[in-house]
């Protein structure tokens, strides 16, 4: 059962209502409700399915087919990693071993203190400067294993500091 | 009176090391001033050198500034707009700039030797202002059209000019306008492929965000030689940015009456939509593109028929790439002999190429058709890193060509290419130099395949693993020569037997590095 069932049918109303309630819009009803809301969970589903009549089959079915759509929560930063080949020939390896030892997750995990997932994605087109990753709508690019630790330390600091 | 303008980039990169407060620091300092009036601020989408983002240009001067901080960018208010003294300093050297930003000759178009036909525009003009592109021919051409040619005559212009389609196949424009023209079905559209997911490839995202009228512009120009009155631009999810812009400058346009009902005045009317995607390689496939647009799982349709018989909506379609379109407002501007007159004969006009990997300068160039691989190594990417020798590059992005030095002098057009058994495909050129394992990097490019195939059919969502599995064990060194010779085969079968152009190139990289490097393949056999 949803325990936030309230938040859940205002997310999917307001942007279901911002595409005219149009089943042709279904990707980007999906993809938008997933930005706000970290992920799609079951009620979003079966409201969005209501709302556009369409099968909650189908509306899973479309949602699990697009890499930018979750389907299982995410940590509170996302890490998308570029792992395709210009971001490999320039040093991506070493910076893809460099996130894991960092985080102490593989690729496709969130941390147990759900602070971070890390994932891989295909390329954002900021080639020219890769390795890149992006962290959040942040895109980080000339990346190394040094660097890869300095910028998570960042995130980790501020986090610490919101808490204090 | 507008005396100077300040343009900063903003393309991702740029935002990313602040180039937003920078805009701000030289805004509130212009008002400091009282210079708010008399000095324009706007972002610019185009840079092609990184390393000195994020930049700011001066105009009239033409001056550069890179990197800029926000403190930085205080001073060049204070120091060059208010007491007229360069910021030596922080000026970009004079040839990293005319070589690599564009910015100091807005008009000429001749910058060693790159012709701009699709960049002219950006990187020289606020992609927020569509002030800035009427000044520089904008809408030109479809008032010309609108009050000038029939439809008839922009369809003809453009056949005529002998435009290939710039999204990877070389298509001609001209014909597959003319496929749609001559459909009985009343309804047509107009379809802009926006959706750039081909690793290494970055030219529709700088065109878009550097020049998003031009898009909108050919489109209006395509929905009125093919009869359509509505047209959608499919862009990548990613694109969050570009997204902004276009919808920012379709607002702009539909106010000015240049998009919309009655455009200038005429009986033709077109409106525009722009539709995000939300992650997925398969998209661009033209097909897959108008599932996703209609709501479904981007998996593709069975061709024939093609989209220019039922495509969006079951109705007659025309899907051009972003390059491909920005082709068309000058064409009809200047006419078919004069774009005639640029590249080779059997493909006219420029490409633009995303260069990447060991060179020493990586970045956007536009060079007429014809242009050697070599020269565009020598000439823009200022020649390989460190020194090293050239081994092979990767053309068309991950699904392009692997080719060796002895291709290194072949024109570079569609049909050259494509003679050598090489391709351009999205203009993406990898270069890797003489340390790159070409075991690995085929390793890394069919993994790509295997996450991004849709699992419609069987070769490609099957054959992808099969020949990741044999190129783990060839990378491991555990690989048999039988292996070798499986890899091989089904790489064929999947180029023979897959149902989209996804699975059909998916295995390029492979062939064309086996064909040109098997001695590599070979020493990593244990028997």
């Amino acid at each position: 059962m949803e325990s936030n069932a309230d938040e859940v049918l205002a997310l999917v109303d307001k942007v279901v209502d911002a595409h005219h309630v149009d089943a042709e819009a279904l990707v980007e009803i999906l993809r938008e409700i997933n930005e706000e809301s970290g992920h799609l969970s079951r009620g979003h589903l079966l409201h969005i399915a209501d709302r556009l009549g369409l099968p909650v089959s189908k509306v899973y079915s479309v949602a699990s087919f697009y890499s930018m759509i979750s389907l299982k929560p995410l940590g509170r930063h996302v890490i998308r990693f570029c792992q395709d080949a210009p971001c490999h020939v320039v040093g991506g390896q070493e910076v893809w071993d460099a996130l894991e030892h960092e985080l102490g997750i593989p690729f496709g995990e969130t941390t147990l203190d759900g602070e971070w997932s890390l994932l891989t994605t295909s390329c954002i087109g900021a080639c020219a400067v890769g390795p890149v990753m992006m962290v959040d709508d942040n895109i980080y690019g000339n990346l190394t294993p040094d660097k890869v630790h300095d910028i998570i330390q960042r995130y980790q600091l501020e986090t610490e500091r919101g808490q204090a | 009176m507008i005396r100077s303008s300040v343009l900063i980039s903003g393309d991702p990169l740029s935002l990313s090391r602040g180039a937003a407060d920078t805009k701000l620091a030289i805004e509130a300092e212009l008002s400091f001033y009282g210079l708010e009036d008399e000095v324009q601020v706007g972002y610019t989408g185009r840079v092609n050198r990184t390393d000195v983002l994020p930049v700011v240009v001066v105009y009239p001067e033409g001056t550069v500034y890179g990197p800029v901080t926000p403190k930085d960018g205080a001073a060049i208010v204070d120091e060059h707009l208010y007491k007229g003294r360069k910021l030596e300093h922080l000026i970009v050297s004079a040839e990293v700039a005319a070589a690599e930003i564009d910015t100091l000759e807005p008009a000429g178009d001749t910058l060693y030797g790159q012709k701009r036909v699709v960049l002219r525009r950006a990187g020289t003009i606020d992609p927020y202002s569509i002030e800035d592109y009427i000044a520089y021919d904008g809408y030109f051409a479809l008032g010309k059209a609108l009050s000038e040619m029939t439809p008839n005559d922009v369809l003809q212009t453009v056949k005529n000019s002998g435009l290939q389609g710039r999204g990877g196949a070389g298509f001609p424009t001209g014909l597959k306008w003319t496929f749609v023209s001559e459909q009985p079905e009343p309804v047509h559209y107009i379809v802009c492929n926006a959706d750039e997911s081909e690793p290494g490839t970055f030219k529709d995202r700088l065109i878009v965000e550097g020049d998003p009228h031009a898009v909108l512009e050919a489109m209006a120009l395509a929905g009125y030689a093919v009869g359509a009155s509505e047209g959608w631009i499919y862009i990548r999810g990613e694109y969050a940015m570009a997204k902004d812009i276009l919808n920012h400058a379709i607002g702009q346009a539909e106010e000015m009456n240049v998009l919309g009902d009655n455009i200038l005045g005429s009986d033709f009317s077109f409106h525009i939509h722009v539709h995000a995607g939300a992650g997925a390689y398969v998209c661009g496939e033209e097909t897959a593109l108008l599932n996703s647009l209609e709501g479904e799982r981007g998996m593709p349709r069975i061709r024939p028929p093609y989209p220019t018989v039922r495509g969006f909506r079951g109705k007659p379609t025309v899907v051009n790439n972003v390059e491909t379109l920005a082709n068309v407002p000058p064409i009809i501007l200047n006419g078919a002999d004069w774009f005639r007159a640029i590249g080779t004969e059997r493909s006219p006009g420029t490409k633009v190429y995303t260069m990447l990997g060991d060179v020493n300068v990586t970045g956007l160039v536009e060079t007429p058709m014809g242009t050697t691989l070599r020269e565009i190594i020598e000439l823009y990417g200022g020649g390989m890193k460190g020194g090293k020798t050239f081994k092979a590059a990767q053309t068309g992005g991950s699904s392009g060509t692997i080719i060796p030095t002895e291709l290194l002098d072949v024109p570079m057009d569609f049909v050259s290419m494509r003679e050598k058994g090489a391709g351009l495909g999205s203009g993406a050129l990898l270069i890797c130099d003489e340390d790159t394992d070409i075991v690995d990097l085929a390793y890394v490019l069919v993994r790509f395949f295997k996450t991004e195939s849709c699992g419609k059919c069987t070769p490609c969502r099957v054959g992808n693993a099969q020949m990741l599995e044999a190129l783990e064990r060839l990378r491991m060194g555990m690989a048999r020569r039988a292996d070798l010779e499986r890899l091989e085969e089904i790489a064929n079968y999947v180029v023979e037997s897959s149902f989209c152009g996804l699975g059909q190139a998916a295995p390029v990289p492979i062939l064309t590095g086996l064909r040109y490097f098997r001695d590599e393949f070979e020493a990593r056999l244990r028997d």
